[in-house]
């Protein structure tokens, strides 16, 4: 079915059709959102999501062409298909606006998300978590006789995981980018 | 290289540009060089309207009545947020308008500044497209865009924010034709599988029915054409929301006359039992759908609407057909003939015959009185003593208002305004005045609410001063129908609020306006009184007292199915009506 031509990049051309558009499940979807770097166009993305009670699970936009003046926002969304499917539309809408790509749906993707961990520890613990870092390939990007402070990068999940593991070892704080993803190939 | 010239002279020029004949406004401090400028000139004819709100709704009534964009111009602060209830309106019936709204000096944006507003951030969620412009040198580029956005695809309101230097700044002023418009372009084309399986669906249905709305009037003149053509060959019965009443002719024999919650029975009931259903350019609104998991059970739904996110956001349909109405009804007429021209022709006689039983239900019937003007006579009545004149009718919210769409008859489109998405009271005032501005010579009526009338009651003033003979037909009941009736059906007959109380002399406020005044309760006195509105040249408030209690019918409770009607019944009218009792 191309009937439903959305915009650019819209899933309708997938495998996605194949699901039931009228599923409760809620599914979990990371978008790609191309816009005109202009002024207020995050806020009305993030004004839409919460105007009509969309949820965002994360959001992180950067301008990707500084010529072109256009940014990439990338938004972790979740809700049943139908929700998704309006969340798309609606984005398409907007005016400035150039594409609306589901990554979930348009193959396999890329995620990756960058976090900063302080982590403050002493004796065994603080052996353990330089451990544990290495283990998950997170680098000291500053240490004081006190903490260390970690970068990893990964998907979201591996994040989550090696934060489960710092807690007990003297996490102190931490900063998280979200998600930025691409499609593979 | 042309010389350069002021934000505000550009203001001036790229309306005139864009063929802009009239802006409603309310000058203040932060438009003062734009006003400037407008006194300077003669092109363009400024209406000064006594509120804010009353310019976006005028604009939205000579948008609607003209198919052109519909302009505004007020001032920061109080003058953008009293235009935000206009904007809305505007967004949830896709009306074109363009509304400029001083702000600032750009050095003082951010610091509390008298009358500044974050503008651009209260109308965000309620315009198509909003610009907040710093730079003179991007403002005439951003208003041609500006008008760009708001006609095309689906229409809708978008704002111009200006600050005050940058309207005293001179820079280059960019023509219309060099304006860079290129990337906002929705689709207009249909996809052809998806009409030829339509045309199809056509050819076999044997229960069908279309379903037409407002985007077949925002399409424009060729969209109701076709769309005639279309019943006309098919032979299909049609009915229509509240904003696209007059695409297809009252008059036409197909027409099943309006539905939704205060729609026909013979409508409503053709959409629950039909198998084909064809949405032409409207939204699946919840005044019409009823109770989704009930709406229309047994049918295949074809969606036509230019805008993605109106399909499948709250009934999934079979075949979606995204595009221009007028285009896609081309290409289907053009397809289906090709084809033969088919459809079940013995199915449809069965179907029509089953259509001629809901309607010698005769839903619109009321019992009527000697002593006491029914609103409904007196909106009959209107509607005979006016038929064949140059009529456009706009209306307030509320109970006179379903009475006017049900009892009043459209031919064309472009005819009706009504606020249907927002339900504004107060709208229908000020859409008269620009609906009769843009039609100097037509008999404009507002049918209105003692109630909703006395929200934008100070644009009597305008109509004084620019000589708008627009006519108050004020069916006034004393209360505030539509929330008395709510109360009756569904708060056992507590009437919290729901009283006029202390209501003026209609007649003599008229008077005080210098406009003429009527008033009008026996109902022998009717039509004689409703001659002499219409006869008189000038404005006149006509204050038609009605019953007081009368309820609006048929009516689907809120949360039912279209099959569960109230119908109007002697023995129900002036109760409480137990919604199960007259189930039909
Ligand atoms: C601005 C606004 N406030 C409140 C309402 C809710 N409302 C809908 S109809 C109505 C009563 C309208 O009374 P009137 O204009 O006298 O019309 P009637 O129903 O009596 O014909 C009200 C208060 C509304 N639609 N708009
Ligand atoms: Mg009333």
């Amino acid at each position: 079915m191309t009937a439903l031509n959305i915009k650019k990049g819209s899933s309708r051309h997938s495998a996605y059709d194949l699901r039931n558009p009228n599923s409760d499940a809620i599914e979990r979807h990371t978008l790609a959102v191309v816009v005109d770097n202009e002024a207020g166009v995050l806020a009305r993305v993030i004004g839409l999501f919460s105007g009509r009670g969309y949820n965002i699970e994360s959001l992180t936009v950067a301008e990707i062409d500084h010529t072109g003046h256009t940014s990439r926002i990338t938004i972790v969304t979740t809700g049943t298909p139908h929700v998704i499917e309006q969340i798309k539309a609606q984005l398409g809408r907007i005016v400035p606006v150039h594409e609306v790509h589901d990554l979930t749906v348009e193959g396999p993707c890329v995620e990756r998300e960058l976090a900063l961990f302080k982590v403050a520890g002493e004796g065994d613990k603080r052996v353990e978590a330089l451990r544990m870092a290495d283990v998950f390939r997170a680098s000291v990007v500053d240490s004081t006789l006190a903490n260390f402070t970690f970068e990893i990068t990964g998907s979201p999940q591996k994040i989550d995981a090696f934060a489960e593991l710092m807690r007990p070892l003297g996490l102190t704080e931490m900063a998280r980018t979200g998600v930025a993803a691409l499609g593979r190939g | 290289m042309t010389k350069p010239i002021t934000g505000a002279q550009m203001v001036v020029q790229a309306l005139k540009d864009q063929g802009v004949d009239v802006v409603f406004g309310y000058p203040g401090g932060a438009v003062l060089p734009i006003y400037d400028e407008i006194f300077l000139q003669n092109e363009i004819r400024h209406i000064l309207v006594r509120h804010e709100q009353a310019a976006v709704h005028a604009a939205e009534g000579y948008a609607r009545s003209t198919g052109k964009v519909g302009v505004a111009l007020v001032t920061s602060g109080p003058g953008a947020t009293n235009a935000v209830t206009g904007l809305t309106d505007a967004l949830m019936d896709s009306i074109p308008i363009v509304v400029l709204t001083g702000q600032v000096p750009t050095f003082m944006i951010g610091t509390d500044g008298f009358q500044e507003a974050d503008t651009v951030g209260i109308t965000r969620p309620c315009t198509k497209h909003n610009w907040l412009v710093k730079d003179t040198d991007r403002l005439s580029g951003v208003i041609h865009e500006a008008f760009h956005v708001a006609r095309s695809g689906r229409p809708g309101p978008v704002l111009v924010d200006i600050p005050k230097d940058v309207q005293f700044a001179a820079g280059t002023y960019t023509p219309k034709a060099r304006a860079n418009l290129s990337r906002y372009q929705p689709r207009l084309k249909g996809d052809l599988a998806t009409i030829e399986a339509l045309a199809d669906a056509i050819r076999h249905a044997k229960r069908p029915v279309i379903y037409s709305g407002g985007g077949v009037i925002n399409s424009g003149k060729a969209a109701s054409h076709l769309l005639r053509e279309l019943v006309e060959e098919t032979g299909f019965p049609i009915t229509s929301t509240l904003m696209g009443l007059g695409a297809y002719p009252a008059s036409g024999k197909n027409w099943l006359g309006m539905l939704g919650m205060h729609g026909l029975y013979e409508a409503n009931l053709a959409m629950h039992g039909c198998d084909l259903m064809i949405n032409i350019g409207a939204r699946f609104d919840d005044r019409i759908t009823g109770r989704l998991q009930d709406f229309s059970p047994n049918s295949m739904k074809a969606h036509i609407d230019i805008d993605p996110s109106s399909i499948n956001k709250v009934i999934h349909v079979d075949l979606p057909i995204i595009g221009d109405v007028a285009h896609v009804l081309e290409d289907l007429l053009r397809i289906w003939r090709s084809q033969g021209r088919g459809t079940d022709k013995a199915a449809l006689k069965k179907w029509w015959a089953q259509i001629d039983e809901w309607r010698a239900v005769d839903c619109l019937g009321f019992t009527g009185s000697d002593t006491v003007i029914k609103p409904q006579h007196a909106v009959q009545r209107l509607e005979e003593l006016t038929r064949g004149h140059d009529r456009y009718i706009c209306t307030e919210v509320g109970q006179h208002q379903m009475w006017a769409a049900q009892y009043l008859r459209f031919d064309e489109p472009n005819r009706w305004m009504t606020s249907g998405g927002l339900g504004t009271m107060g709208y229908g005032q000020p859409a008269a005045m620009g609906v009769q501005l843009a039609h100097p010579e037509a008999l404009v009526i507002n049918v209105a609410g003692e109630a909703s009338w006395l929200m934008n009651m100070q644009e009597m003033g305008t109509m004084v001063q620019y000589h708008l003979p627009v006519k108050q037909f004020i069916l006034n009941n004393e209360r505030l129908g539509m929330v008395r009736q709510w109360q009756e059906l569904l708060h056992g007959e507590r009437y919290s609020q729901s009283w006029s109380e202390a209501l003026p002399d209609f007649v003599k406020l008229a008077e005080a306006f210098g406009a003429k005044g009527i008033q009008c309760k026996d109902p022998a006195d009717l039509d004689d009184a409703i001659l002499e509105m219409v006869n008189h040249d000038g404005p006149v408030i006509f204050d038609c007292l009605v019953e007081k209690h009368e309820n609006c019918f048929p009516m689907i409770p809120s949360g039912e199915a279209h099959n569960k009607m109230l119908l109007p019944n002697a023995e129900t009218q002036g109760q409480i009506t137990a919604p199960g009792a007259v189930l039909v």
